[in-house]
């Protein structure tokens, strides 16, 4: 399995409000609400840090959840996130560091 | 609002966060518009090292829409300085501007910053009205070829015109030019009061026939049921008043931040909570007095307004109240519009 780097995208704007993140894509003035598991990934995507430490360390242990399972979810989620430009996803740790 | 936003919201006011704040940079101006509000132009200004500590506060306390305001706000040459460190802290950021300043450099660096969107005030489609509302000849000009630039650079542009009596048949023509322009359109029915309660701009406002025009445009904002009091009011005449409703957002989700820092509920609303170069934000939020006898206003607590018929079909301002004298009173401002609206005279109307 290739490494998989994510980015928040620089347009987004969103804040972290008691357990779900906020975020507002600029360019369709979209607002939508993270849960509580995807707003640990969200925060963790600086884009250097690869997305199975991320899974590992901020998922697996604070929800108890198995890696295999919980990564594909990540995997999936995101890959549809990207689809919105809403993250920046790249196999190789991405330099522009989002917001 | 949408169901999501509307959500949100409910969630930031159950936990006390200034979701939304109306930042003014400046209240420097080389316009001189007809109607503007605002009574003083040179005062106290924070330095940028103050605005870049106040928005590091303000993203701390969960805020998240910053709208940039003035003055005019090219007018601080720290401009971009403070929208970038606002950014880079994440905030969805909106500018205000007369765009007359802008140029093709300053919408490119918009566009790069990704702010959610420029609002852009045009008062007419026709040259020689706007440039006699700014005072300033070749404003209209300066205006609409900024929000080319921005369009052109793909920032989103809203042109805001705010009726006035001298313009008040002609706002779909505004309208159109926006639509011309690719930006979207959003009218201000209402010249309010300048901050010091001076009602002498108050002449400027609509006639009652134009008021009512707008009020039944279903392409506007500024329709009854976007009265704050109203939650349904295509049922109004079915629906109790809502006694423990907000009268509006300000000061409990949303609050206003001068140039000098003064901390106000709203823009409209200039009932001081404090200032940040004395205290910092997040106390003053939580703290003040002031702020606190503004949040515990309910509408059944309006000893006027709360058994005024029209109270559903009534877009009831605290900060207009307030700048008439009282801000648990009705705002004679509002009533007119209900008139309008209505072809009836609210009570307060008629002594």
């Amino acid at each position: 399995m290739s490494e998989l780097y994510v980015a928040r995208h620089p347009a987004a704007a969103w804040r972290r409000l008691e357990d779900e993140v906020i975020v507002m894509a600029a360019q369709e003035s979209w607002l939508f609400t993270l849960n509580e598991v995807a707003a640990e990934i969200w925060e963790a995507a600086d884009g250097r840090t690869p997305l199975a430490s991320i899974v590992r360390d901020r998922i697996c242990e604070k929800f108890e959840v198995d890696f295999e399972q919980a990564y594909r979810d990540a995997e999936e989620l995101l890959r549809a996130l990207a689809e919105r430009g809403i993250v920046l996803l790249s196999e190789t740790p991405l330099e522009a560091g989002a917001p | 609002m949408s169901g999501l936003m509307e959500r949100v919201t409910q969630k930031a006011l159950a936990l006390g966060v200034p979701l939304s704040v109306h930042l003014d940079l400046t209240w420097r101006c080389h316009l001189s518009c007809i109607h503007c509000y605002l009574t003083e132009r040179n005062g106290r200004e924070l330095t940028t090292a103050q605005l870049v500590r106040l928005l590091e506060e303000l993203a701390e306390c969960g805020t998240l829409f910053l709208l940039v305001s003035g003055g005019e706000v090219f007018l601080r040459p720290d401009f971009f300085e403070i929208v970038e460190a606002a950014r880079e802290l994440a905030f969805s950021v909106r500018v205000k501007t007369s765009g007359t300043l802008l140029d093709d450099e300053a919408a490119r660096r918009l566009a790069r910053l990704h702010v959610a969107g420029v609002d852009v005030s045009l008062y007419s489609h026709r040259p020689e009205v706007h440039d006699a509302v700014t005072r300033l000849e070749g404003s209209f000009a300066r205006t609409v070829e900024a929000v080319r630039r921005l369009v052109a650079h793909g920032v989103k542009v809203r042109v805001v015109q705010v009726l006035m009596r001298m313009a008040e048949g002609e706002y779909s023509r505004v309208r159109e030019l926006a639509a011309e322009l690719g930006a979207e359109y959003s009218l201000d029915p209402t010249v309010t009061p300048r901050l010091d309660g001076s009602r002498s701009v108050v002449r400027l406002n609509a006639s009652h026939a134009a008021w009512r025009k707008v009020f039944e445009d279903p392409e506007l904002d500024a329709r009854p049921e976007h009265c704050p009091l109203s939650p349904e009011p295509q049922e109004a005449a079915q629906t109790a008043p809502e006694w423990d409703s907000l009268p509006c957002s300000a000061g409990h989700t949303s609050c206003y931040i001068s140039p000098s820092g003064d901390v106000y509920p709203c823009v409209q609303l200039p009932l001081a909570l404090g200032n940040v170069t004395e205290r910092p934000f997040r106390e003053i939020w939580a703290d003040s007095p002031a702020a606190r006898r503004v949040r515990s206003i309910r509408v059944a607590d309006l000893p006027i307004c709360r058994s005024c018929e029209f109270l559903n079909q009534c877009s009831r301002c605290p900060g207009l109240a307030y700048l008439e004298g009282d801000l648990t009173g009705p705002s004679r401002l509002n009533c007119e519009q209900v008139f309008a609206r209505t072809g009836r005279r609210p009570a307060p109307l008629a002594e």
